[in-house]
């Protein structure tokens, strides 16, 4: 495979495709009053790529410690979108514990110069990122959507 | 100090007198480009296509090397000092100036030496802020703005000749307006005549595109702000290093441009205004270098450009962009423009060739800059620009700054080629090929 086939994998173009927990977003307030019905936290974090104007707004409902429900909106590059689809397929039906254990190796991984081989059996098809970390330009893309996660899960945490 | 010498041949010669010099053709360029070392390496495994001079060129070994000599013999503070080295800096950081000033067609003393164009932008608008306080005296109130009047720039601006205005609206009550853009990416001129009107006291707009290589009317919108008596202040930052440029002759009151765009290091830029503006506008920065007399309660400035140039100066920048300007005037600024024009239409002919593939701006036969920022759809610009990459040629991707002109052509970010006098045919020729072949790669059917 090529350095170039590496960092666009077929599993991150299928994603990018078919960006699952991708919806047109109802209103916040809305989505927290419906949650707040049926015992669930919600909230969201809007992340902006200033280097290319990418945009995401993720939104995170919990029960008392799993991630329930995971959707998005946002336009940017398959990297970024990719990642945004398998945060979704991968973090949903955890519980917080795990999903910020599996986030940290995640960055970890990522901001590793290629030099940390992803452990698929803790990253699942996030391993398939494993490529962007040679790409430091990248690795903001690929990372995006889960800082959008990580500051939802503050935000929740916060009420 | 002969290489600092102002005045070449090159304008000493009326212009009637000279042989036409004869185009510029890929033979030249491959000479001009053995003055450019960075561009003979390989990036990916392929032989480096530079293809973004628009965000910044390369530096020719003369420019390194009046950079060097700068500091290898003459490095010395300015404008203080009576030892010998500080008297040979001065002199050649003053025969920059003159340099420079001859390049656009500006008196020396018309040139204020910025960081870069962004500063010079600021510059302006702080020092017509500080008129609008007040400073500056009755002189400077031909400069002050307030509620009721209005600021006029274009929906095309790159956001270092927006958001300034922005912000000097903001902190004096002014109104900014802008001059639409029409789906082409060229100017709605019709609508202009409606937006700059009696309240206008300020009209800023580019003198060429960087997204879509527009070249604006500079004459028609000078003339609807002298009807209304605005200032008129131009963004020159991709026209001076590509087309040849006189201020005098585009009658505009103010122009900035930046050093590395057109060969010279990062660092320098440039204000060119009116003398006789510049001589009533009140400082932006102030400190050292500016004043003739100081007490502890207030201070006198100096007469331009020095009022505006507090501090210690980029003087090895500006000695370095002036070997930049004989660099570019040697080569003969028609004779760029015109291989550029050429580029610039290859560019634009070979993207409409291929499906799926949108130019934003003025397509075929249409003045333009030697640049294209297309949209390939169905993949983001990012990705773009990573397929190029990986076959070693280098674009830029993203809003280039300017999201407004982004939104308005209906695209979030775009892909942009844009070439200088070392680029080739062939360079252009393969990055037709390699855009063609994205779409595919990423399994997008056009």
């Amino acid at each position: 495979m090529s350095d170039l086939q590496q960092l666009y994998q077929t599993i991150i173009l299928e994603h990018a495709k078919a960006r699952h927990g991708a919806v047109e977003l109802t209103p916040l307030a809305d989505a927290v009053a419906l949650g707040d019905a049926s015992g669930l936290r919600v909230a969201e974090s809007h992340q902006i790529n200033t280097t290319c104007g990418d945009e995401i707004t993720l939104r995170v409902s919990l029960d008392t410690e799993t991630v329930t429900d995971l959707v998005w909106t946002g336009e940017g590059c398959s990297i970024s979108q990719a990642s945004a689809s398998i945060l979704t397929d991968t973090l949903s039906g955890l519980s917080v514990t795990s999903a910020r254990a599996l986030l940290d190796n995640f960055r970890e991984m990522l901001r590793s110069r290629g030099k940390i081989e992803p452990d698929e059996e803790v990253l699942g098809d996030a391993a398939a990122f494993g490529g962007v970390s040679r790409y430091p330009a990248r690795v903001k893309c690929a990372m995006l959507p889960w800082v959008a996660f990580e500051a939802a899960l503050i935000e929740v945490e916060s009420h | 100090m002969t290489s600092f010498a102002p005045s070449s041949a090159i304008s000493a010669t009326p212009a009637a007198q000279r042989p036409e010099p004869a185009p510029l053709t890929n033979i030249d360029v491959e000479r001009i480009r053995n003055d450019f070392p960075v561009l003979h390496q390989a990036v990916n495994g392929h032989p480096l296509v530079y293809l973004d001079s628009g965000a910044t060129s390369q530096n020719p070994i003369s420019v390194m090397e009046a950079e060097q000599e700068y500091y290898e013999q003459r490095n010395a503070a300015v404008h203080r000092g009576a030892h010998t080295l500080a008297v040979e800096a001065t002199e050649a950081f003053e025969a920059a100036r003159e340099k420079v000033a001859a390049f656009v067609g500006a008196e020396t003393d018309e040139i204020v030496w910025t960081s870069n164009a962004t500063e010079a932008i600021n510059l302006l608008a702080y020092s017509f802020s500080n008129a609008s306080l007040g400073l500056g005296g009755p002189a400077a109130r031909r400069f002050s703005l307030g509620a009721g009047d209005e600021i006029v720039v274009t929906e095309m601006e790159h956001h270092a000749n927006l958001i300034p205005w922005q912000q000097l609206a903001l902190r004096t009550g002014a109104t900014l307006r802008f001059i639409p853009v029409l789906d082409d990416g060229t100017l709605d001129l019709l609508s202009a005549a409606d937006v700059i009107g009696q309240h206008t006291r300020l009209l800023a707009f580019t003198h060429g595109s960087n997204v879509t290589g527009t070249i604006n009317p500079v004459a028609e919108l000078v003339a609807l702000a002298r009807k209304v008596g605005a200032l008129v202040v131009l963004d020159a930052c991709q026209t001076v290093p590509h087309l040849p440029v006189d201020v005098k002759a585009l009658d505009v009151d103010f122009a900035v441009f930046s050093g590395h765009k057109m060969l010279g290091p990062t660092g320098i830029g440039v204000l060119f205004g009116k003398a006789e503006l510049l001589a009533d506008m009140p400082p932006f920065l102030t400190g050292g270098s500016m004043i003739t007399t100081v007490n502890m309660q207030a201070a006198e400035f100096l007469a331009p450009p020095q009022r505006f140039e507090a501090g210690t100066q980029r003087i090895s920048q500006a000695i370095a962009l002036a070997a930049a300007v004989d660099y570019l005037s040697e080569t003969g600024m028609d004779r760029v423009a015109a291989w550029e024009a050429q580029l610039g239409q290859r560019l634009v002919a070979g993207v409409a060739e291929i499906a799926g593939v949108r130019l934003l701006g003025p397509g075929l036969g249409v003045e333009r800059l030697g640049l294209a920022a297309v949209d390939v759809a169905g993949v983001h610009a990012h990705d773009v620009g990573q397929f190029l990459d990986d076959a070693g040629i280098a674009v830029r991707v993203g809003h280039h700054c300017a999201q407004p002109l982004h939104r308005r052509l209906g695209v979030t970010a775009s892909t942009r080629a844009s070439t200088y006098l070392y680029n080739t045919t062939d360079e252009v020729d393969l990055f037709l090929a390699t855009l063609a072949e994205v779409a595919p790669f990423f399994g997008v059917k056009p």
